[in-house]
């Protein structure tokens, strides 16, 4: 058989559930002899490609750049899972939520500055005016809460998906 | 000794005092429904809607804590249908304010993330409301987070009923209600507050907390405040 391709990517979340995923430990293994990671934070590729099985999407929705990934990962792969709660609630990036965006970046990047005070605008994506998780910008197959997720649940989940069969979650897992 | 009546909980039959409610006969025999306002000692408001039952013959659900038990009344306290309304309650409170499990003192000891653990919730299926709201943090040894608050309004009894200075209200309507100390005072400012504390004990969320904690650091023994009522009974 054919070994499954799994992508995963960060969105605006703090790394921490890519983290669990490589505290998996030797369960890392396992799923590697079952498929590639094909993209990610530690893989070289620099665009999403065709036809991946898994794509593992941490971090809520909170700039153009990350809609842009979610709307790529989506579109090619089969199964989209939100990793964590950043990417199932929104969790810490939308905490800003009620804040208006130009309100939020000026008190952070004016007020707040002490050298050269100016809101950044090169080589940033522009902030929506909320960040949202994932479930608000594209179709999600699978919810794994947690902040971060056990790595135990994220070897369970990819395990199961891996197998062709949908991860039951009941009453395994919590917010935060 | 009052005449005990017959009651039918999940098929089994259960002898009952009259005045007692379902849930309160469904507790002293061990039979579990779930309740979020709810709290022994306490008069029973039916606000969360998570104690929500099927009653023979009734066509609508029921709840539980605010239901007097009758002669030949049978319950259901578990059913598909029941469990697919409790889900949708306890979604709504998470979509109706900011509940960021990751930073809150009470994370792992909260009554609406452990309900919401045990009725299997993954991910909540309705748009979140985002209000900005405000902590107030005037009182010298305890915080209130409007963010974290479900209006369960176990506070506002618990400083009614066992501490007598009915220090807290809640004020507005529908999705606009609001916790209150002193009729809009700020809590610290609040005249009628005896600083007991039980108000935080009393809360099952991290709305209400001691001062100084970090995540996952704040416990709660709401059961304290309910012996406390049973000891004064009878004087």
């Amino acid at each position: 058989m054919d070994k499954r391709k799994i992508g995963t990517c960060w969105l605006d979340g703090c790394s921490g559930c890519h983290m669990s995923l490589l505290d998996m430990d030797e369960g890392i293994v396992a799923v590697l002899k079952k498929a590639d990671i094909v993209f990610g934070p530690l893989v070289d590729a620099q665009e999403w490609p065709e036809g991946v099985d898994v794509a593992v999407i941490e971090g809520a929705v909170s700039s153009q750049d990350d809609l842009k990934l979610a709307q790529t990962a989506r579109a090619r792969s089969h199964v989209v899972v939100a990793l964590g709660d950043c990417a199932v609630t929104g969790n810490v990036p939308s905490m800003r939520n009620g804040i208006p965006t130009r309100k939020l970046l000026e008190r952070v990047y004016v007020e707040g500055a002490t050298e050269r005070p100016g809101v950044p605008t090169d080589g940033v994506p522009a902030l929506l005016k909320r960040a949202e998780p994932l479930q608000a910008a594209i179709k999600v197959d699978v919810h794994v809460p947690g902040c971060p997720p056990k790595p135990d649940a994220i070897l369970f989940v990819l395990s199961e998906l891996l197998e062709g069969r949908e991860p039951d979650l009941d009453s395994k897992l919590r917010f935060g | 000794m009052t005449e005990k009546v017959k009651v039918r909980i999940d098929g089994e039959v259960i002898a009952a005092t009259p005045g007692q409610t379902i849930l309160e006969v469904a507790r002293a025999n061990n039979k579990y429904i779930p309740a979020l306002c709810y709290m022994e000692g306490l008069s029973a408001v039916g606000a969360c809607r998570l104690c929500m039952v099927e009653v023979s013959g009734v066509a609508r659900l029921l709840p539980a804590c605010t239901t007097p038990v009758q002669e030949g009344l049978a319950v259901t306290t578990s059913s598909p249908h029941l469990q697919s309304y409790r889900k949708i309650a306890l979604e709504l409170l998470f979509a109706e304010r900011n509940h960021v499990c990751a930073v809150c003192v009470s994370s792992g000891h909260c009554e609406l993330q452990a309900l919401a653990q045990d009725h299997g919730i993954t991910h909540i299926r309705y748009p979140y409301n985002y209000p900005r709201l405000t902590v107030d943090t005037t009182h010298p040894r305890f915080v209130l987070d409007h963010n974290r608050c479900v209006l369960c309004s176990r506070c506002v009894r618990t400083c009614a009923e066992i501490e007598g200075a009915h220090v807290w209200d809640i004020a507005g309507r529908g999705i606009h209600s609001r916790l209150v100390s002193e009729l809009q005072r700020p809590w610290g400012e609040a005249t009628t507050c005896t600083s007991c504390g039980k108000c935080v004990q009393a809360c099952p969320t991290g709305a209400m907390a001691e001062k100084g904690w970090g995540v996952e650091e704040m416990t709660k023994q709401p059961a304290v405040l309910s012996r406390l009522t049973s000891m004064r009974e009878g004087r």
